[in-house]
């Protein structure tokens, strides 16, 4: 036993773990745009009465939803390159995530468009709206509106899963702290340390979200009124 | 070495898989434990219990898997722990999984209509007795098709072990592919492995979620 900790060789790192927590956010980011439109348009497939369409989509989401991360990225990563494409290990690694999200994110909208009454769509059809309009002011927003905490939540676990691209070096978080504690010897600290990060860094997107939120949804309604 | 893909190959896949599934079924059984205690303290009537059930499971739930799965196998050593792959292994599923499985059941608990409390209350039961004859058997009903989704996510999870040197079954394919170098063609294999393992469970979650009349949506957490 040892007991000595030392977390100041690991907090003088400190631009290498901000660098690290940046790229994390910014993975994330991508990620939770891109996967959010695959979302949006994979909820609307699975929705259309086309069974090939609405087939293929489910088939993208149960086969993104039962299998683990770190194998779909090794899949990404060596199928890219087993094509001949050879992409930096932060593309492969934002492209990834944006397959995995964008499965959970069709999920997840599937069940908002499915919340959304009929009488709604009725009622826009006996106004005139368009095919068009009523499917952005009728459905896809007040879906989105209520669906939202479920999608904010689904990020913040994007966010943290997006650790497991270290696996092919990309170079966030999780990979920093493996080359500091490789440097330093400190593996405890070093660890300690990330993960406080790691919970900072999700406070930090859920009062994102929670402010985007009120700024996006400013009547804010009550939560499974029927509407 | 090289060669083609052979039946000791598969045979060594299938092995992982098995680990695989002990892992799992460990990871279950530890975090379902803790998990269970968590879910106890979130609605304790004490207020530091209250307290401090809720700060765990908010940090763990802020950390990823796979930091503190690092955190247990090369962290606890540095500080003078020695502990093998599968221990590191199952103690960190076991640490992350009763962070999740802790607030499901903390919903379900909650879930059970206020007047079932009251009622037991009315025929003088004890604390005790109010939760594990009157709350439980009801909150379990409602937590089942949750729990059986939230395997899948375990299942999914134990994937991470491999990042310790654990031989389940990512590892293994990643053993496999080291003498083959077929990667795109072995995660295939892995992936198509898994999803057999994880697809029978999501389905009956979902099975089960339908006859609960619940509404959708599996536990949500990518890996």
């Amino acid at each position: 036993m040892n007991l000595n900790l030392d977390f100041s060789v690991v907090l003088e790192r400190w631009p290498s773990l901000l660098e690290g927590a940046v790229l994390t956010l910014e993975l994330a980011l991508i990620a939770t745009v891109l996967g959010g439109i695959v979302g949006i348009f994979g909820a609307i497939g699975r929705r259309s009465g086309h069974p090939l369409i609405s087939g293929i989509c489910g088939a993208y989401v149960e086969a993104i939803r039962n299998t683990p991360l770190l194998v779909q990225i090794f899949l990404v990563y060596f199928g890219l390159a087993s094509i001949g494409l050879q992409l930096s290990a932060v593309t492969v690694a934002a492209l990834a995530l944006t397959i995995n999200v964008g499965a959970y994110t069709t999920e997840i909208m599937r069940a908002g468009f499915d919340s959304i009454h009929r009488g709604q769509i009725e009622a826009g059809e006996g106004l005139g709206l368009s095919q068009a309009q009523i499917y952005w002011h009728v459905i896809l927003l007040p879906a989105l509106e209520r669906v939202y905490p479920a999608l904010t939540s689904q990020f913040v676990l994007l966010m943290l899963a997006s650790s497991v691209t270290s696996q092919i070096s990309a170079e966030e978080l999780t990979a920093v702290a493996n080359y500091i504690q490789s440097d330093t010897y400190r593996a405890f600290e070093t660890y300690i340390v990330v993960a406080l990060l790691y919970v900072l860094l999700s406070l930090m997107m859920r009062a994102g979200f929670f402010a985007l939120g009120q700024l996006i949804f400013p009547r804010r309604r009550r939560l499974g009124t029927a509407l | 070495m090289g060669g083609a893909l052979n039946a000791n190959h598969l045979l060594f896949l299938l092995q992982g898989t098995l680990w695989t599934v002990v892992l799992s079924l460990l990871a279950l059984g530890g975090g379902g434990l803790v998990g269970f205690l968590v879910a106890l303290g979130r609605v304790a009537p004490n207020r530091g219990l209250r307290f401090a059930t809720a700060g765990y499971v908010q940090l763990i739930q802020g950390t990823p898997l796979l930091v503190i799965m690092f955190l247990t196998y090369f962290g606890l050593p540095a500080i003078g722990f020695r502990i093998s792959p599968l221990a590191a292994a199952a103690a960190s599923l076991t640490v992350y999984v009763s962070a999740y499985l802790g607030e499901i059941w903390r919903g379900a608990i909650e879930s059970v209509p206020r007047p079932q409390w009251e009622a037991a209350e009315g025929l003088a039961l004890s604390r005790t007795q109010r939760m594990f004859m009157v709350i439980l058997p009801q909150a379990i009903r409602i937590a089942t098709p949750p729990s059986v989704g939230f395997f899948v996510q375990i299942i999914k999870n134990t994937s991470l072990a491999s990042v310790v040197g654990f031989v389940e079954l990512a590892r293994s394919g990643q053993i496999i592919n080291n003498s083959l170098f077929e990667p795109f063609h072995i995660y295939s294999i892995i992936a198509v492995i898994y999803f057999a393992l994880c697809y029978p469970i999501s389905r009956l979650s979902r099975r089960l979620e339908r006859r609960a009349g619940q509404p959708r949506g599996q536990a949500l957490a990518p890996a």
